[in-house]
């Protein structure tokens, strides 16, 4: 069974009405990972947001469920929603300089979590620190336990937000877009050790990215969203042997590839824009009368 | 070739504030460590590297944003290594920039027209609102968006502004410092046909600064690669793909994730 299964969901801008999520269904099995692509605006960092319990205030969720291990958390009180998706889930964010608290030293930023939400007593959950800190190959743990943000490196810092989402050995995490703000090299083992982390601890990854090849590394499965529609919905292999959509072989053609020395890059032409814009207007219509 | 530009022995240090006492100077961090090559006329020059090795450096010292600390920089035969401000202003129009963040880079308070015309105004250019026009329509912008601000166009269509602000001027060069990654593919594939076409029409001579070698091997004839503060490799672009020398450039290379399941990616 999916451990997590979200249908339906629709979510717009407060007040303007502006749709920003439009009858999203996807589903990740326990031990998956799915990717969720499309252009900026798209609503792929929303659907993330939302499955978090984190979404803007500007936005507000109008109809559909995200069920978590079955239990839908739209229809829970806020206050056991979010002890349930503490439980149970955790987030690997963008920018690993503005995620970690500039004035705090890096051991209680993850061990915080441990102690309010599992009720973990401090020793435990620095060792357990301690123990992740070295599971993702930090040299001298003790030493970055005590170090502020600022005397790490930038890949050094992403290596300890993905230590601290699996702290609590969540059954799902969301990456988004973990590693665009990386260089290429750190980048690769960055997706590595987000590969390795999530092989060994068995979770669940919504990895949000834009970037196809990305995808094509750490996924088994993926969602491609425009205007925040999902318009392709299929395994990793059947993608890229060839997806079934016009707008995901445009963003495909429109992916650099350094090994073929004639491809020129085709954004997105303009005929594929409006037939997914027409999908999108179809799907609105729909949403009016049902 | 004619030559545009002539890099020798470039060294360049800054102030590791980071190391900082509380009294007294901060240690001086080598960022560039005797960097030397030369840029023809109509060239269009990729430097690509990893966070750190000092491409960015590079760039901006070039358009003396920067003044180097060792070696030189000739400019059209101009050597404007130490050249005063006062000395640099005739200079300043011939070489522009686009920077990485349009975001950043272009006032939120101003319009799209007030952006683009100010080196204009600068510069005492005559006919000010005909260039402007000129150069929105260069980059495919239509003319009503002069009137817009910064955070109504989409990212794509910022950096478009960001290349018509650096066109305006009609330079010989122009330094793209990242100009695309912050883009979606289907922009950033729009931008980089958009800086293509203009290379052509306009005669620039291009230097393209990019930690994504995909990006370089569309776009550039020649690549630099830089590593620590040094260049490791210099080659015709497609030499540098059929075979890498260096090291760091194979690594540099392994590192892409292609979008291919089956790419071996050790």
């Amino acid at each position: 069974m999916s451990f997590l299964r979200v249908n339906g969901l629709r979510a717009r801008l407060k007040g303007a009405g502006y749709p920003i999520l439009r009858d999203v269904s996807l589903a990740v099995a326990a031990g998956e990972v799915r990717g969720l692509v499309g252009e900026s605006g798209a609503g792929k960092s929303m659907i993330g947001k939302a499955v978090l319990g984190i979404l803007p205030k500007a936005v507000e969720i109008v109809g559909g469920e995200i069920l978590l291990d079955g239990v839908d958390l739209l229809r829970l009180p806020p206050k056991e929603r979010r002890t349930r998706i503490g439980a149970s889930c955790a987030l690997i964010p963008q920018d690993p300089l503005t995620a970690l608290n500039p004035s705090r030293r890096i051991a209680p930023q993850i061990t915080d979590r441990l102690v309010d939400i599992l009720g973990w007593d401090r020793a435990r959950a620095l060792s357990r620190a301690r123990d992740l800190l070295a599971e993702v190959h930090i040299p001298d743990p003790d030493r970055v336990l005590r170090a502020y943000p600022h005397e790490l490196s930038g890949g050094m810092r992403q290596r300890i937000l993905i230590a601290s989402a699996f702290a609590a050995e969540p059954k799902l995490i969301v990456a988004d877009e973990p590693t665009t703000a990386l260089d290429v090299t750190v980048q690769k083992q960055v997706l590595k050790l987000i590969a390795e982390m999530q092989a060994r601890h068995g979770t669940a990854l919504l990895f949000v990215t834009h970037d196809l090849g990305v995808v094509s590394k750490v996924c088994d499965s993926l969602t491609v969203l425009y205007g925040g529609l999902v318009v392709e919905d299929t395994d990793v292999r059947s993608f890229f042997a060839g997806p079934s959509h016009a707008y995901s072989r445009a963003l495909l053609a429109a992916t650099p590839k350094y090994t073929d020395p004639d491809a020129s890059l085709t954004p997105v032409p303009e005929t594929v824009i409006r037939t997914v814009e027409a999908e999108v207007t179809a799907a609105d219509r729909r949403a009016a009368h049902g | 070739m004619d030559e545009l530009y002539r890099v020798e022995g470039l060294h360049l240090s800054l102030p590791d504030l980071n190391r900082k006492p509380l009294f007294g100077p901060a240690p001086r961090i080598d960022i560039l460590k005797g960097i030397g090559f030369s840029l023809g006329r109509g060239e269009v020059l990729g430097i690509v590297g990893g966070s750190g090795s000092g491409k960015s450096t590079l760039g901006r010292a070039m358009v003396r944003l920067l003044e180097p600390t060792g070696g030189r920089v000739v400019f059209d035969g101009t050597d404007i290594t130490h050249l005063d401000e006062a000395g640099l202003r005739p200079l300043r129009r011939r070489f522009q920039m686009i920077f990485q963040d349009p975001m950043s880079s272009l006032n939120p308070r101003h319009r799209v027209g007030q952006i683009v015309a100010a080196p204009l105004h600068l510069h005492g250019v005559a006919d000010v609102s005909a260039s402007v026009a000129e150069a929105l329509e260069h980059v495919g912008l239509p003319q009503h968006f002069a009137a817009r601000y910064p955070h109504e166009l989409s990212g794509g269509q910022r950096q478009r502004v960001g290349i018509a602000r650096a066109i305006a001027l009609r330079p010989d060069f122009i330094l793209a410092d990242e100009i695309v990654s912050g883009l979606d593919v289907s922009s950033q594939a729009q931008v980089l046909n958009l800086l293509e076409r203009l290379v052509a029409d306009l005669g620039l001579t291009l230097a393209f600064i990019s930690h994504d070698l995909s990006v370089i091997r569309r776009l550039c004839s020649r690549v630099l690669v830089l590593h620590q503060g040094l260049v490791v490799e210099e080659a015709a672009t497609d030499r540098l793909f059929a075979a890498p020398q260096a090291a760091y450039t194979r690594e540099l290379l392994d590192a892409i994730p292609l979008p291919d399941p089956d790419q071996v990616w050790a």
